[in-house]
């Protein structure tokens, strides 16, 4: 397997948008190309191919479980992220009965509709600072009313990259915690403490349509959609993407270290060129952030422009300005913030991302902006 | 032009139908125009305004007085010249 991301796939240069998703980890390639044959069966059957996709998918399991420091039998694949969060979260509120559920206003789109969904009068959200950090004393005051069944905290933002102090939240006993952790996984620690975790492995490299729910045990979870009450995987389970997942897993695992302190390097390269064009502002916190992310907001221009014109230079980025959102509605996390929500653009660098890339985005970039704003007359 | 002392805008921008960031550059070219003191109103729909506004004036160092509506009921965005 892979520990070392080699030199950079041609095909790749100027995707920057591996924080929507992770191109195909070769390991994960690999996996899923031999499982494709050897695990199409169904697991619960009692016959050899099943025996055969019950060993693989036990396997991914027990891959997954070791990688996120579980219990075999704490881990579910899911049909994706957003399910993962889903039956997650709302597991956890059901099990809780009546009470609502204490949230940051930056949580990922997943847990809000989620929320939505089950409306309660007794859901609580609380503000983050500029920088998109959670206020953890509002966090602690909100989790200790009556009426809080469960408190719900990404590890990092998704969009503008800030690590949210998790483990500083000081939790009262018999309110359990949701952590949608699929920002972070494979790129950072996980916070120690949670008794629910959702992930999503195309976010790792993973091939899309692989969710993980971790559910600790001892916790109060049941389905809360139709099926048993159990743990069990929902649905047929797709085998070989779920092997593949964890196969990605374990190689980025494998050189995070190695991967994240280059990632942070080149951000931080990004950050410094951005903040000096005019009128740019580089949202997020600086340091405590995920290593691979950075997001700024542009003045006077439009960002569905912005990635056009960055898209005819080669260059893949997201933006959270409304013009890009099927919703035609600004960020929810940028407008949390307080920060610019036209201009925006998230770029977000895959494991083999280099130095020259990323200087030529920026140098791009400016021309982008010059390009655009001169369109203006500003 | 004279400063309203009761903060009632001198200046109104219909950017009512202005996508974003229409209204924040309409903003900016108008506000050099008025005098330090002076409220500047800006009508907008789009919804990113009523994040931009106050942004803008956080980056510009400028007064955000606050949202309310116009005579058609179109949010509007107050903006004090503070420099």
């Amino acid at each position: 397997m892979s520990t070392s991301p080699g030199a950079p796939d041609p095909a790749l240069q100027g995707y920057l948008d591996s924080a929507s998703t992770e191109p195909l980890h070769p390991a994960a390639r690999q996996a899923l190309l031999a499982a494709l044959d050897r695990g199409f069966a169904d697991p619960r059957r009692l016959h050899g191919r099943a025996r055969d996709a019950r060993l693989l998918l036990d396997n991914a399991r027990a891959v997954v479980a070791e990688c996120l420091d579980a219990r075999p039998d704490e881990v579910a694949f899911t049909a994706s992220g957003t399910d993962a969060v889903h039956r997650g979260l709302l597991g956890l509120a059901r099990a809780g009965n009546p009470g609502g559920v204490v949230h940051s206003a930056v949580e990922h789109s997943s847990v809000l509709h989620a929320l939505a969904w089950r409306d309660s009068p007794a859901h609580r959200q609380v503000g983050v600072d500029r920088a998109g950090r959670v206020d953890v004393a509002a966090l602690e005051a909100a989790a200790r009313e009556p009426g809080t069944a469960v408190v719900a905290l990404q590890s990092a933002n998704h969009e503008v990259g800030t690590v949210q102090p998790v483990d500083e939240a000081e939790l009262p006993a018999g309110v359990p915690l949701f952590v949608d952790a699929a920002a972070s996984a494979g790129r950072l620690p996980l916070p120690r403490r949670w008794s629910v975790l959702a992930a999503s492995a195309h976010k790792w490299g993973g091939p899309a349509g692989v969710g993980v729910l971790v559910v600790r045990r001892g916790t109060r979870w049941t389905t809360p959609f139709p099926g048993d009450d159990g743990l069990d995987d929902p649905g047929f389970p797709n085998v070989p993407a779920a092997l593949a997942a964890a196969a990605a897993l374990q190689a980025v695992l494998a050189e995070r270290e190695e991967v994240a302190a280059r990632q942070h390097r080149l951000v931080d390269r990004v950050r410094a060129a951005v903040s000096s064009l005019p009128d740019v502002e580089v949202v997020g916190d600086p340091v405590a952030r995920l290593p691979h992310l950075v997001t700024f907001s542009c003045l006077y221009v439009a960002g569905d422009e912005l990635v056009a014109a960055l898209d005819r230079r080669g260059y893949g980025v997201a933006s959270g300005s409304a013009c890009t959102a099927s919703t035609l509605e600004p960020s929810h996390v940028l407008a949390a913030m307080g920060a610019l929500t036209h201009g925006n653009v998230r770029v977000s660098l895959r494991r083999d991302s280099t130095e020259e890339e990323v200087d030529a985005l920026c140098a791009a970039l400016a021309d982008c902006l010059a390009e655009i704003r001169a369109g203006s007359g500003l | 032009m004279s400063t309203d002392g009761a903060g009632r805008p001198v200046l109104e921008l219909d950017c009512a139908d202005l996508p974003c960031p229409r209204p924040v550059i309409e903003l900016a070219r108008a506000l050099p125009g008025v005098a330090v003191g002076e409220v500047v109103a800006v009508l907008a729909r789009d919804p990113a305004a009523r994040y931009d506004v106050p942004a803008w004036c956080r980056m510009r160092e400028q007064e955000y007085v606050g949202e309310d509506r116009s005579a058609t009921g179109v949010p509007r965005y107050l903006v004090r010249r503070s420099s």
